[in-house]
C-alpha cells in the first residue's frame, strides 16, 4: 500500500486529522447540561480537542423587555434570569435603580436583604451541590441537598408567598414586613444546615472516587481567571481573595464578620470546598444579621411614580455563581432606556473551552456542573 | 429621546440645568413628590489616574468625570482599544467585567459602546464609552481580554455592531440566519423574523 | 409422576422454564427492590402508587415496556440491532444452568460449571458491545467502547480470584465448591487462615465491574453518555438488556456466594447445635416478621383492594414462615433459602454501592483495574497457593 498516490500535503494532513477526530453534540437535550446548554466537543477518543457552546435556547429578550416595562414592572422579570438565586438578581436591580434614584436604604430593610440573600446562596449553592455530585455519578447526595435547600424555600415562602422565583425586595428597601417566627426559623435553619454540612462532607469530601474525579480537572489558575473575566467562586478557588461583598461592601456587608474561602489550585476540588466554605460564612452573616435586626422603616422615601434622572449607573453585587451586574441607562422617563445585566454565568461560561481541553468527556460534564450555570441567566 | 449630557461624546461645557424631564409632565402628580435633580451628579474626576490619560489621549479621550460617584471614561473610538491597552497595561485594570452598548437613534453616532472594567490591585471600577456611527467597526479588545470574545458576540448579536480583529464574530444568542438585531431601538418588542420561525419551528408565528 | 422425576431430563427441564419464566418476575422485582433501597438512602418512599407501597410496580413497569412503540434508528445495523439484546439476555439466563440453587436445585452440575459461567458472561458483554456499535449513534458507540474496554480489563481479575477460588476448593464444579466448603468446615472467604479474603474482595470489585454497575457503570454512565450502549434502545428490547443486567448481577452475585461463602450451606455447617436455630427458627422468625410487617398495611391502607394485597401478602408469608416450621418442607426448601438470603446481601451491596459511591472516569477505571486489582490478584493467587502448600501438604 505504500505506492498508492498520495493527495496533495495539506489534504492529506486534514484527512489525517479528522479520521482521529470525533464531533460529538452535547445537548441541549443532555441529562447534565444543566438546562439547555449545547456542547459540540471534538474528541479523540475520548479526549476533548476542543469545544463549541451554543447557547441561547433560552433567551427571552429580558434586556429588550426591559425597556418596554416601567422601573417596578420590569423587577419581576430579573427573578426570571438566575432563577435559582433570585434574590440575588432582584437584590442587583434594586440596587441599580436606587443608585439612579440615590435612594437611601432604611437599615433594617438592608439587614432583612442581607439574610435573605444569604439564605438564597445557600439554596443555590445547595442545588449546585447536588446536580454537581449527580454529574459525577454520585445519586444520593441530590436528595440531601433538596432536603436544606426546601428549609429555605420554606422561609421565603412564609415571607412573600412565593418559593422560586420570590420578587422579594422592592425598589428603595422592601415591601412586607418580616413575619413572627422570622428569626427563629432562619436561627433554626442556620443550625440544621451546620449539621448537614458534615453529612455532605462525610458522603462527599471523604470519598476517594470523588477526590479522584475533581482533583485536578478543569484547573483555571487566577491569570486566567481574570483574563476570562471569571468570577465568584471559581476565582476564589484559584486563590484570589475577591469577594464584591468584602471588596465594594454594600447593603452593610461592611457590619458582619466573615471570612472569604480560597483556595490555591483552582481545580474542581478546591471549587467544590470554596462552595462548601462559603455555605458556612453565609450562615455566620444570617446568624449576624438575625442578632443584630434593627428596629425601623422597611422602605425609602421613593414616590409611587419611579422616575429616575437622566443618567446611568452600574452597580454590582456577589451573587451565588459571580459578580452580577446591572447597567442601567435612564433617560428620565417612567421605562428604564437601557437594562444591561452582566451575568455571571454567561461570563464564566466562556472558560469553558480554556477549562475542557485536554480533558476527557466525563470531565467535561464534571467542568460543567463546577461552573454552575444556570441557563436562564445565561440566554437571559 | 432626551439628549443626556452623559451620553455625549464631545466636551461641553459645565451642563445646563433643565427643567424636570418632559415626557412625565402631562401626567397629574397629586402630591409634590420631593425635589430631585434633574441630572445624575456629575463631578470632574480628578487624580493621577485621569490626568495621566488625559495627558496622554489629549482630545481623543474627551471626558473623565465621576457620575454620581461612578468613575467614567469618555473617548473617540478610534482611541478606545488604546485607551484599554493603556488602562490594562500601565494602569493594572486586569479584568474585563462588560462590554455592551446602547442605541441612541436620534444621534449622529448612533451606538455607545460601554466597557466596564475593574482592577483587582487597586479594587477600582471604571467605566469606559464611546460613539459609534451605523456601520462603522468596533476594535475588538479579545486581543486584552479573552472576556471580550463573548461579550463582544453578545453585542454583535444584540446590536449588529461589528468588531474588527474579532476572531470568531457570530450570533450568539440568537440563531445564525435571524435577520435583525433586537436591542435596537426600531426593532419592536413583538417583531420577530417571520421566516426563520415558520422554516425552523414550523409554526405561523412564535407570539 | 414419580417415574417421570426419575427420569435424569426432566427436572432439570422443568427447573429451565421455571427460571426463564420466573426470572423476570424477579428481575423486576430486584428493580423494586433497588428503587426502594435507593429511595430509603436518599430520604424519599421510592414508588408508592402501583399497589400498596408499590409492591405492584414492576407488573406495571413490565406490561408499559411491553406495550411501548419499538423505535429502531434508520440507520442502524438492523439484525445486530436486534440480536444485542437477544445476547445479551440469552447468555445471562444460560448461566442460571449450573448455579447450585440449593442441593436438589440446580439444572445441571457440570465439572466445567465455573469456567461455563465465566464464559458467559464474557459472551454476554459482547451483546452491549454490539449493540451500542449497529445503533449508530455516538454516545452507544462511547458506551460500547467503554465496554469493551472494561470487560477486557476486569475479567483480568476477576479470573484471578476465581482461580484462587478453585485452587482452595480442588474442583470446578460448582456443587463441588460447596462440598469442598463443607468438608473443610469453613467459607471459602476464611480459608487459608483469612488469606482467602484477599481474592474475596476482588471478586466483588471486579463483579461490579464486570456487571457494569456503578461505581463502574461507565458504559452506560446516564450523566455523561445519556444512557451509553442503549441509548437508542426503547421498549422491550430495552427491557432485555435491563434483563440482561440484573441476570448478570444475580449470576455474579450467585458465583461469589457459591465461591466465598458457602453456596446454599446455612452458617456453620459443621456445627450441629446450630443446626435447630439456624435452619428452622431463623427463617420462621423472618418470614413470620415479614408477615407481621405486611399486615401492619392492612390497617394502614385506604382503598380496599391495597388492603387485599396486603393481607394476601401477610398470609403468604405467614405460610412460608409455617412451611419452614415443617420438617419435611423445611428440608426441602433450607437450601433454597440460605442461598437466596446470601444472594439478597450481595444484591443489596450492589444498591448499596450506587446510592453511595461517584462514578469513576474511564482512565481511573484503567487504572485501578491493570495497577491495582491485577497485580493484587496475582499477589493473592501465589500467596494463597504457597500457604496452601505447606499448610495442607
Amino acid at each position: 500500500m505504500a505506492e498508492t498516490t498520495l493527495a496533495p500535503p495539506e489534504v492529506q494532513a486534514e484527512t489525517l486529522l479528522d479520521s482521529n477526530e470525533l464531533v460529538l453534540n452535547m445537548g441541549p437535550q443532555h441529562p447534565s447540561t444543566h438546562g439547555v446548554l449545547r456542547v459540540i466537543l471534538k474528541l479523540d477518543g475520548e479526549t476533548v480537542l476542543g469545544t463549541d457552546c451554543v447557547i441561547g435556547y433560552l433567551h427571552r429578550g429580558v434586556e429588550k423587555i426591559a425597556e418596554n416595562r416601567t422601573f417596578q414592572q420590569f423587577a419581576p422579570y430579573v427573578d426570571r434570569m438566575d432563577y435559582v438565586a433570585a434574590v440575588s438578581n432582584g437584590l442587583g436591580y434594586c440596587m441599580a435603580v436606587e443608585k439612579l434614584l440615590d435612594v437611601e436604604v432604611p437599615p433594617r430593610a438592608q439587614a432583612v436583604r442581607v439574610i435573605l440573600t444569604e439564605l438564597n446562596r445557600i439554596a443555590s449553592h445547595l442545588l449546585w451541590l447536588g446536580t454537581h455530585a449527580l454529574d459525577i455519578g454520585a445519586i444520593t447526595p441530590v436528595f440531601l441537598c433538596f432536603r436544606e435547600r426546601e428549609e429555605v424555600l420554606k422561609i421565603f415562602e412564609n415571607y412573600c408567598g412565593a418559593r422560586l422565583t420570590t420578587h422579594a425586595f422592592r425598589i428603595g428597601g422592601l415591601q412586607y414586613e418580616t413575619y413572627d417566627t422570622f428569626e427563629k426559623e432562619c436561627l433554626d435553619f442556620c443550625d440544621l444546615m451546620e449539621q448537614k454540612l458534615k453529612e455532605y462532607h462525610d458522603l462527599l469530601t471523604g470519598n476517594r472516587i470523588w477526590v479522584r474525579r475533581t482533583k485536578g480537572v478543569g484547573i483555571l489558575n487566577a491569570a486566567d481567571c481574570k483574563d476570562y473575566g471569571v468570577t465568584g467562586p471559581l476565582i476564589r478557588a484559584a486563590g484570589v481573595e475577591w469577594d464584591l461583598r468584602k471588596a465594594q461592601p454594600y447593603c452593610g456587608y461592611e457590619n458582619y464578620d466573615f471570612d472569604i474561602p480560597t483556595a490555591k489550585t483552582g481545580d474542581t476540588f478546591d471549587r467544590y470546598m470554596v462552595r462548601m466554605e462559603e455555605m458556612v460564612q453565609s450562615c455566620r452573616i444570617i446568624r449576624q444579621a438575625v442578632d443584630a435586626l434593627p428596629e425601623g422603616p422597611i422602605k425609602g422615601k421613593v414616590g409611587k411614580v419611579i422616575k429616575p434622572p437622566p443618567g446611568e449607573a452600574y452597580v454590582s453585587i456577589e451573587a451565588p455563581k459571580g459578580e452580577l451586574g446591572y447597567y442601567i441607562v435612564s433617560d428620565g422617563s417612567l421605562n428604564p432606556y437601557r437594562v444591561r445585566v452582566r451575568p455571571p454565568s454567561f461570563v464564566n461560561l466562556g472558560a469553558l473551552d480554556k477549562m475542557c481541553r485536554g480533558s476527557l468527556v466525563a470531565d467535561v460534564v464534571a467542568i460543567i456542573g463546577t461552573i454552575d450555570i444556570v441557563l436562564g441567566e445565561v440566554d437571559r | 429621546m432626551p439628549d443626556t449630557p452623559n451620553s455625549d461624546d464631545k466636551p461641553r461645557p459645565a451642563p445646563s440645568p433643565r427643567p424636570p424631564a418632559a415626557a412625565g409632565a402631562d401626567r397629574p402628580v397629586r402630591r409634590p413628590v420631593p425635589k430631585k435633580p434633574a441630572e445624575m451628579p456629575c463631578e470632574p474626576w480628578e487624580g493621577t489616574l485621569p490626568s495621566a490619560l488625559q495627558e496622554r489621549f489629549g482630545d481623543r479621550l474627551s471626558r473623565a468625570v465621576l457620575l454620581g460617584g461612578q468613575k467614567l471614561l469618555v473617548a473617540d473610538i478610534a482611541a478606545a482599544f488604546e485607551v484599554l491597552s493603556c488602562l490594562k497595561q500601565e494602569h493594572g485594570f486586569d479584568y474585563l467585567v462588560d462590554v455592551t452598548a446602547v442605541h441612541w437613534p436620534d444621534k449622529p453616532e448612533q451606538f455607545e459602546i460601554v466597557w466596564t472594567l475593574y482592577s483587582f490591585s487597586a479594587n477600582e471600577r471604571v467605566r469606559l464609552k464611546a460613539g459609534l456611527a451605523e456601520g462603522d467597526l468596533a476594535p475588538s479588545v479579545t486581543a486584552l481580554y479573552s472576556s471580550a470574545n463573548w461579550l463582544e458576540r453578545e453585542v454583535y448579536d444584540m446590536f449588529g455592531i461589528e468588531f474588527k480583529d474579532h476572531p470568531d464574530l457570530r450570533r450568539i444568542l440568537m440563531p445564525d440566519e435571524w435577520e435583525g438585531f433586537p436591542l435596537r431601538k426600531e426593532y419592536g418588542i413583538v417583531q420577530q423574523d417571520s421566516d426563520w420561525v415558520r422554516e425552523n419551528l414550523k409554526i405561523e408565528s412564535a407570539q | 409422576m414419580e417415574q417421570l422425576l426419575a427420569n435424569p431430563y426432566v427436572p432439570p427441564l422443568i427447573l429451565t422454564a421455571v427460571i426463564i419464566l420466573v426470572f423476570p418476575l424477579i428481575a423486576g422485582y430486584i428493580v423494586l427492590a433497588e428503587r426502594k433501597v435507593l429511595a430509603d438512602l436518599q430520604v424519599r418512599l421510592g414508588p408508592m402508587r402501583v399497589g400498596p407501597y408499590g409492591v405492584l410496580q414492576p407488573l406495571a413497569d413490565a406490561l408499559k415496556l411491553m406495550l411501548k412503540e419499538d423505535v429502531i434508528p434508520s440507520q442502524s445495523d438492523k439484525w445486530i440491532f436486534w440480536l444485542a439484546p437477544v445476547l445479551s439476555t440469552f447468555t445471562a439466563l444460560s448461566a442460571f444452568a449450573v448455579l447450585p440453587l440449593s442441593d436438589r436445585f440446580f439444572v445441571a452440575d457440570v465439572n466445567i460449571g465455573i469456567l461455563f459461567i465465566l464464559a458467559m458472561s464474557s459472551i454476554g458483554a459482547l451483546g452491549l458491545i454490539l449493540g451500542g456499535w449497529s445503533a449508530n449513534s455516538k454516545y452507544s458507540l462511547m458506551g460500547s467502547l467503554r465496554a469493551a474496554a472494561q470487560m477486557v480489563s476486569y475479567e483480568v481479575p476477576l479470573g484471578f480470584a476465581t482461580v484462587t477460588a478453585i485452587m482452595c476448593a480442588g474442583t470446578l464444579s460448582m456443587q463441588g465448591v460447596i462440598a469442598s466448603q463443607l468438608e473443610r468446615g469453613v467459607w471459602g472467604a476464611f480459608d487459608n487462615y483469612g488469606l482467602m479474603l484477599i481474592p474475596t474482595v476482588l471478586f466483588i470489585i471486579a463483579g461490579t465491574a464486570e456487571t457494569n454497575r456503578a461505581p463502574f457503570d461507565l458504559p452506560e454512565a446516564e450523566s455523561e453518555l445519556v444512557a451509553g450502549f442503549h441509548t437508542e434502545y426503547s421498549g422491550f428490547r430495552w427491557a432485555l438488556f435491563f434483563l440482561a443486567e440484573y441476570a448478570a448481577i444475580v449470576v455474579i452475585s450467585s458465583l461469589c456466594v457459591t465461591l466465598f461463602f458457602g453456596g446454599w450451606l446455612r452458617p456453620f455447617p459443621n456445627v450441629a447445635a446450630l443446626e435447630m436455630p439456624l435452619n428452622t427458627a431463623f427463617p420462621a422468625a423472618l418470614f413470620a416478621l415479614i408477615a407481621l410487617g405486611c399486615s401492619k398495611g392492612v390497617f394502614r391502607q385506604a382503598l380496599v383492594g391495597f388492603r387485599l394485597v396486603m393481607a394476601a401478602l401477610t398470609g403468604l408469608f405467614l405460610l412460608v414462615a409455617a412451611a419452614f416450621a415443617l420438617p419435611a418442607a423445611n428440608e426441602l426448601m433450607i437450601g433454597l433459602f440460605w442461598f437466596g438470603f446470601k444472594l439478597a446481601v450481595m444484591v443489596y451491596m450492589f444498591i448499596w454501592y450506587r446510592g453511595t459511591f461517584p462514578r469513576f472516569r474511564y482512565d481511573q477505571l484503567m487504572d485501578v483495574g491493570w495497577k491495582w486489582l491485577i497485580p493484587i490478584s496475582m499477589f493473592g493467587l501465589i500467596l494463597n497457593g504457597v500457604v496452601q502448600l505447606f499448610a495442607r501438604g
